[in-house]
């Protein structure tokens, strides 16, 4: 099995504390913890489990700017054989349908029978696999936390409402986005990282990959983010201040009173 | 802009979900004066009870009835609403598990642009609509705008916009289920399998401790089942911490976990995304401990602490032990 895995490099939204930038044009990017996305690191453990089982191999690939390497490299670690990095300043501004666009050229370098991305990213989207999917017309299921290979065919799970799975039969080729949960991703540690920091990692750009860069872009994006704001709200929480012996004495009497302590 | 508005009703065994109406009031914020018109996909007598109750509050129902839509299948919900759907339509979704099969690959094949996970709307101009998202689990909000000349598909999150209430005279059922015979898709469902139950029913528990991401280490839980036991009360967690296998399946509190009705509530390391809180219900007294101040959970707790949860929660049980 020809496993391709859509992966992305993001600030981390557990260690970071995000800002808004003044003016709202962006976040505050100078301090900001970069990973990969968390959904990401399932879809390549599941993608290296499964031609641990069936044969094949797992090419990862990024789109973005020349940082992208670091993540990559970091997945490969895990064990993908390959990498590709599609780099390319044309690329920028890309709404989600443009990086479907992008990864849609990368798809087709080479026959895959599976493609994986995560379920979301930090913008929460949730939409690049099933963008992708619909232009490679190929059969797509969201949230999938089960993948079982039946010669031709998947048996697959989804997670829906309450934490139930729905479990279908889906035709190969297809797409999946990987809900967390599904598997749990092994550890990476600077031996593995070494180990492939010399592998060659082709970069692509629009022109490698056939891409017409009127087509993607910031020029061509139909959604685009017009600023960045915080709310403003209505009563928020009453913030307990002092040492911590001191908010800890008003934790309990405030917990006493409404009930807290059985 | 003359556009024709369509939402897709969900619903289960015969019932249309809450969904229903706040759809309905989306597609009156965005598009007032358009008359939305609601989609019921289904089969057998649930499919002809939702579209009784759809017509309750929509003026123009479409039914379609076919027993392969008795279960809703994205793969075959896609291509039946891009035969029936007019050029340049709009379609509201909710952002559920449906949603997201759905609506993306959906944007695609219609040409139309995507907007997921609305939390409002902020202005129409000529084809730009603009609406608010949030990022970054709910840290920062942005204003997203899109060109919708060719349509759009727009999911909805569940709460953002309050139920609508029924129009005065009910509408009418159009059947259209002959425009749904014959659907194949090369995904095939198969069946769904329950949740498991888990050793504790977390959905009974007036006093919940509900740890997440924050504690760090597996280790460091001793420290929250040492203050839920002076305090006499449950833990239960964020979807991480089953996710890690730390906690058993049936203590997630969340859209894919248990729904809770608690009295008090005290989050511990929680960020607040919204599919965390969508599983906390019934206006409970929340506390939250958290390092960082900008945390969403902050603006669903009546109390906060910005703290370290490895100072604080060996302090808070040895002082609920003493005051007891
Ligand atoms: C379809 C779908 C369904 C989902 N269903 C659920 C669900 O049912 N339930 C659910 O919970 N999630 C669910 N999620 C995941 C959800 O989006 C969030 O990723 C998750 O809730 C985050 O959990 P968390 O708050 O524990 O972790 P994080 O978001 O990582 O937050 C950890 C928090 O701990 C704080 N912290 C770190 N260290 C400390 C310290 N020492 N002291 C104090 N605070 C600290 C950080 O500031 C941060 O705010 C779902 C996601 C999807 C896509």
């Amino acid at each position: 099995m020809e496993i391709l895995v859509c992966v992305k490099r993001v600030p981390d939204s557990a260690e970071n504390e995000i800002n808004v930038a003044a003016g709202g044009a962006d976040i505050c990017r100078e301090d900001l913890v970069y990973a990969v996305n968390e959904w990401d690191n399932y879809a390549v453990e599941e993608a290296i489990q499964i031609v641990e089982r069936e044969g094949g191999s797992v090419t990862v690939v990024a789109l973005g700017d020349a940082e992208i390497e670091e993540s990559v490299r970091r997945e490969m670690a895990m064990g993908a054989e390959q990498g590709l990095m599609l780099v390319d300043a044309g690329f920028a501004g890309s709404d989600g349908l443009g990086v479907a666009t992008i990864l849609k050229a990368a798809a087709q370098k080479k026959r895959y029978d599976l493609i994986l991305t995560g379920a979301q990213a930090e913008d929460g989207a949730a939409q690049v696999g099933g963008m992708l999917a619909a232009l490679l017309d190929h059969p797509y299921a969201s949230l999938v936390n089960k993948v079982d290979v039946n010669g031709q065919t998947l048996r697959i799970g989804r997670e829906i409402e309450g934490g139930s799975q729905e479990l279908s039969d889906i035709d190969l080729p297809c797409v999946l986005s990987i809900q967390t949960g599904i598997n749990e991703p092994r550890y990476v540690g600077l031996r593995g990282i070494r180990k492939v920091a010399s592998v060659e990692i082709p970069v692509l750009n629009g022109a490698d990959l056939g891409v017409d860069l009127a087509s993607v872009g910031k020029a061509a994006a139909k959604v685009r983010r017009v600023d960045y704001f915080v709310p403003v709200v209505s009563a928020g929480a009453e913030m307990l201040t002092g040492s911590t012996k001191e908010v800890a004495a008003q934790l309990v009497e405030l917990l006493k009173a409404k009930g807290g302590l059985n | 802009m003359a556009t024709q508005v369509f939402v897709l009703i969900p619903h289960a065994a015969g019932k249309a979900d809450d969904a229903a109406l706040e759809l309905l009031s989306a597609a009156r914020a965005m598009f007032p004066g358009v008359t939305p018109t609601a989609l019921v996909l289904g089969a057998g007598a649930d499919q002809t009870a939702v579209a009784q109750e759809a017509a309750a509050a929509y003026p123009e129902v479409w039914g379609f009835s076919q027993e392969v839509l008795a279960y809703p299948n994205a793969e075959l919900i896609r291509p039946l609403l891009l035969k029936i759907l007019p050029a340049g339509a709009v379609v509201l979704l909710p952002h559920s598990t449906l949603g997201i099969d759905l609506g993306p690959g959906l944007s695609v094949k219609l040409g139309a642009a995507y907007l997921p996970d609305v939390v409002g709307f902020d202005g129409i101009d000529g084809s730009l609509l603009k609406v608010v998202r949030q990022e970054f689990s709910g840290q920062v909000s942005a204003h997203v705008q899109a060109d919708i000349v060719k349509g759009a598909v727009i999911t909805v999150r569940s709460g953002a916009f309050q139920p609508a209430q029924p129009g005065p005279a009910a509408g009418t059922v159009v059947d259209k289920s002959a425009e749904a015979a014959g659907l194949t898709a090369r995904r095939r469902f198969v069946e769904v399998v329950q949740a498991e139950a888990g050793d504790v029913d977390i959905t009974r528990e007036d006093v919940l401790v509900a740890v997440g991401r924050g504690i760090g280490e597996q280790d460091n839980l001793s420290l929250v089942d040492e203050l839920a036991e002076a305090m006499g009360a449950t833990v239960c967690c964020s979807r991480p911490i089953v996710d890690a296998k730390w906690l058993d399946k049936g203590r997630q509190v969340g859209t894919s976990g248990a729904t809770v009705k608690p009295k008090v509530y005290l989050a511990l390391g929680i960020s607040g995304a919204f599919q965390h809180l969508g599983g906390l219900k019934g206006s409970p007294f929340v506390v939250a401990v958290n390092k960082n101040p900008k945390a969403p959970i902050f603006q669903a707790a009546q109390v906060g602490v910005v703290g370290d949860l490895m100072e604080l929660l060996p302090e808070l049980t040895q002082q609920i032990q003493k005051a007891r």
